[in-house]
């Protein structure tokens, strides 16, 4: 298999395991690191193409979204943290009466 | 086969192995370094890649900091959880045959492609991608072409950094 299919697929297999996870886990700070894991999956095919294509502005557009990805991590573990207060649990079926 | 290649697969398993014991793994902690595994693998790739910027920022900014303040947040919470006890919730099989459809989709999409060099897009800059991604070419086309878009992450990280408190403040006058 040639390496940029071989990396492309691994993107693959990471975005569905994380996806999977955060359809089926019940805790809600698991689903916030399975959706990292989604983002850590999307970026290796960015890496991929940029490296492939010989293009800095790939790196710096990965750059930028590391640190996206910092402040959107800083502002979902304080609401997670909210929720967990309220209810006392983490978990997320505590919350299914929520609607819109 | 040569060992770069052997490596790429080596570190391409890691990574699967470690997404997959996210997936089974009961208590968040498990969960947590699973994770941090994933993401020093994808960092490995990174380096074999050559992008060696980018593997330096995965671990430094993912492992250093992001999964930091995980282990910190997990370590904070009660772990006689009922979370921690039952792992899954209802619609574990379609959601399984739905990422499964996903990615097979997605993989006959890869499958099929050509795959792209450098030349067919036509990209000018002459040096070859083993010396481009170095840590000088980098530093100096970010800090010279886009100083502005740093800049702007700084706004963007002070933002985020007004809406954490903010949170944190409301949510306390409501709790009591």
């Amino acid at each position: 298999m040639d390496r940029t299919q071989l990396l492309l697929t691994l993107s693959i297999a990471l975005f569905a395991i994380g996806l999977l996870g955060v359809m089926i886990r019940r805790n809600a700070l698991v689903m916030l690191m399975c959706m990292e894991l989604m983002l850590n999956g999307v970026i290796l095919s960015l890496v991929t193409f940029a490296e492939r294509s010989a293009m800095l502005s790939g790196a710096v557009l990965v750059f930028l979204v590391f640190v996206v990805a910092a402040a959107e991590i800083a502002i979902a573990i304080p609401i997670v943290l909210l929720l967990a207060r309220r209810r006392r649990t983490l978990d997320v079926g505590a919350w299914s009466e929520l609607r819109g | 086969m040569s060992l770069e290649t052997l490596l790429l697969y080596f570190f391409s398993a890691a990574a699967l192995l470690s997404g997959v014991l996210m997936l089974v793994a009961r208590h968040p902690m498990r969960v947590a370094i699973a994770l941090i595994g994933a993401m020093i693998s994808l960092a490995g790739i990174y380096a074999i890649l050559g992008v060696h910027v980018i593997a330096v920022f995965q671990v430094l900014i993912y492992v250093g900091a992001v999964m930091v303040f995980m282990v910190y947040v997990i370590m904070l919470l009660d772990v006689r959880d009922p979370s921690f006890l039952e792992r899954y919730g209802r619609a574990v099989l379609p959601s399984v045959l739905l990422a499964g459809l996903l990615a097979v989709a997605l993989a006959a999409a890869v499958g099929r492609g050509r795959s792209v060099t450098a030349g067919d897009l036509g990209t000018t800059q002459g040096e070859s991608a083993g010396t481009l991604f170095n840590v000088q070419p980098f530093s100096a086309e970010f800090l010279g072409s886009y100083w502005l878009h740093f800049e702007l992450t700084s706004v963007l990280l002070l933002a985020a950094v007004v809406a954490a408190i903010a949170v944190v403040k409301g949510g306390r006058r409501h709790d009591g």
